[in-house]
């Protein structure tokens, strides 16, 4: 994070904040822009997959039907696939929570008075 | 080569055997066992909603999943594969995707700023009267119509598998899982939860195998020999994905009607803090997947093997499939296991329903409105409870009132209100800062009566239940409908009618709502 002046730095890491001035740093914002940020992301990716593939079978039901083997269909695969994909999305956002989220949260915590 | 069903097979089911009746005794002895030891720590009103938030997040993962994996979706979806094939799937990755939406845009802000239930969120800036009355509203309507819909179809799948009447069926789970939930609380459905989630899982996964075993552990034998039986259009997809409107509500409902079931929700005060609520929905996620990964596979395994024909013969719904399929390929004592399973699977999510509903009026109406907070622990429990005897006693009189009916939309009902009512005025309430009283009261009661009123009129209910000629609402799912309008009403309504107070408390919740500090 890069810091504006030294003594806006100082205000910012210095100990003992009320809640009030902690809600108003700059850090708990961006904090939570981040946190909106990364949902809406990872949000947009659920809905491209599934939706895709609800709207890929209402409108090209040929596509899906296509064999890939000596019966299975194109559709089979394609079906496990948004179930694989919803999951990794979660793991995704703990991933990003645990390392990235988690830590912010201790020292903006750790900031505010006793 | 894999061996066909060339004649029909004899199927023990719909008589007691000594090995389902033996495996059910058993679960029951054993979940009432823990509902015993859990009594014992169950005195505060912390321990009969949210055990204490003792449970950690791989416990709640597996009472999540538990809760969420119903008899109707292990039987219903394996049926539909078996009797419809692909579109089987459709409907089982559905009932999936709900989970990433919950852990994105609520579970943490849930836990942090809630205590019992996720009316608590709603209504935390709110003024409570009102706000905690119509959240009351929607929830208890969500719990209501699913309770209807898990109680009749109970009744009906005791009856084929144990051959015991409808209604002496009913009675049987109204009274086993009103044991769990007065005496047990939260600490004992968890455990329920816990275990018939574990076993649900061990005995699909065996399932599984063996279906697979029959067929050199190869799917795409399996799927040669469905499309061999009964076309290549068992492979594909059908007449479920008729319209993209009806798709994409259908879609929503299922995603967005997880946020906003009770029983699911409250599950999440359960745990100690939102890092953990936010692992639990990890864990219950991905066994959630791999149980809708696996399902198909049964449900293509009981047509191949099974036959349609058999299916359809034992109940026209196609719910026997999978326990039919036990019996072919490990004989009788399976199919006891599997359907002592099935009726374990009622009582927890039952048990977990009644909890909700109860918490509903017990937590949101009484000890919050009626008594404006200052009820005693002592009074909170003991009202709680006789709560929950009302609602158990509701649960088992109108299963036994809807016998034989066709419930199946009130699921769809049930999830659609969720996503209309519940859903909408949540997240309003934890990401704008504009939201009123005027707009959450607004918001809910528009989601729940349009989803109500629409469904009433749609193709299911209208033309199916009531026999007219024509809906009146042509769409099956009206989730997309209600649900967009409670939250038009719900934003147009807090800019007529705004909340002072409310908004000038949402930069202070903030602290609570992201870093969790003062979170019960």
């Amino acid at each position: 994070m890069t810091r504006i002046g030294t003594t806006v730095a100082k205000s910012e890491s210095r100990a003992h904040k009320s809640a009030h001035e902690v809600i108003e740093s700059e850090d708990f914002k961006a904090l939570v822009r981040k946190r909106w940020t990364v949902s809406a992301l990872l949000l947009a990716a659920l809905f491209i997959t599934y939706y895709g593939y609800i709207l890929l079978i209402a409108g090209n039901k040929a596509l899906m039907a296509t064999k890939i083997g000596a019966v299975t269909t194109l559709a089979i695969p394609v079906g496990v696939a948004v179930i694989l994909v919803a999951f990794v999305l979660t793991a995704v956002y703990v991933a990003w929570a645990n390392s990235s989220y988690d830590p912010e949260v201790d020292r903006l915590k750790k900031q505010l008075k006793q | 080569m894999p061996p066909a069903a060339t004649q029909a097979m004899q199927t023990s089911l719909g008589s007691p055997s000594a090995a389902s009746i033996g495996f059910f005794f058993l679960i029951v002895l054993v979940t009432l066992v823990i509902t015993y030891w859990a009594a014992k720590k169950t005195k505060s009103s912390s321990e009969f909603y949210a055990a204490g938030r003792s449970v950690s997040a791989l416990q709640n993962g597996f009472a999540l999943a538990g809760d969420y994996m119903s008899a109707a979706s292990f039987l219903g979806i394996s049926g539909m594969v078996a009797l419809k094939g692909y579109d089987g799937m459709i409907y089982a990755t559905g009932w999936l995707v709900g989970w990433p939406a919950l852990m994105f845009l609520v579970a943490e802000p849930l836990r942090n700023i809630g205590k019992y239930t996720f009316a608590d969120v709603v209504a935390f800036r709110l003024r409570q009267g009102p706000v905690r009355i119509a959240s009351a509203v929607g929830g208890i309507l969500t719990v209501l119509f699913y309770t209807i819909a898990q109680m009749v179809g109970s009744g009906a799948l005791i009856k084929l598998m144990f051959g015991i009447p409808y209604e002496l069926a009913e009675i049987i789970v109204g009274v086993v899982m009103l044991m769990y939930v007065l005496f047990g609380g939260m600490i004992a459905t968890t455990w329920v939860q816990i275990i018939k989630a574990g076993l649900l899982l061990i005995g699909v996964t065996v399932l599984t195998v063996l279906v697979l075993g029959n067929f050199g552990f190869s799917p795409g034998d399996l799927y040669a020999a469905v499309a061999t039986k009964y076309g290549q259009a068992a492979l594909e997809p059908g007449a479920l994905v008729t319209s993209p409107v009806e798709a994409v509500s259908l879609g929503a409902a299922l995603m967005f009607g997880l946020l906003g079931l009770p029983h699911i929700l409250m599950r999440f005060y359960t745990v100690p803090d939102a890092k953990a609520a936010r692992k639990s929905v990890l864990y219950a996620t991905g066994l959630i997947g791999y149980f809708y990964v696996i399902i198909p596979i049964v449900g293509f395994g009981a047509a191949a093997l099974v036959g349609r024909e058999m299916i359809t013969k034992i109940d026209k719904g196609g719910n026997m499939a999978a326990p039919l399929l036990a019996e072919f390929v490990a004989g009788t004592p399976f199919l006891g296991f599997i359907a002592a399973v099935a009726f374990a699977t009622i009582l927890a999510v039952v048990a977990g329903l009644t909890l909700a509903g109860a918490s509903a009026y017990s937590h949101d109406i009484y000890a919050s409105v009626l008594k404006g907070g200052k009820a005693t622990e002592e009074e909170q429990v003991k009202v709680a409870k006789r709560t929950t005897v009302v609602f158990g006693i509701l649960a088992v009189a109108l299963g036994i009132a809807f016998k034989g009916q066709n419930v199946a939309f009130m699921v769809g009902l049930a999830f659609s209100i969720a996503a209309s009512a519940n859903f909408p005025s949540l997240l309003m309430s934890v990401v704008w800062k504009k939201f009123s009283t005027a707009g959450a009261v607004a918001s809910i009661i528009t989601g729940a009566f349009l989803s109500i009123g629409m469904i009433i009129l749609s193709p299911t209910v209208w033309v199916e239940i009531f026999g007219n000629a024509h809906a009146i609402v042509g769409l099956k799912n009206p989730c997309i409908v209600s649900m967009s309008a409670a939250f038009a009403v719900g934003i147009v309504a807090s800019l007529l009618v705004p909340d002072q107070r409310a908004q000038e408390m949402f930069e202070d919740e903030k602290l609570r709502t992201y870093l969790g500090v003062g979170a019960e």
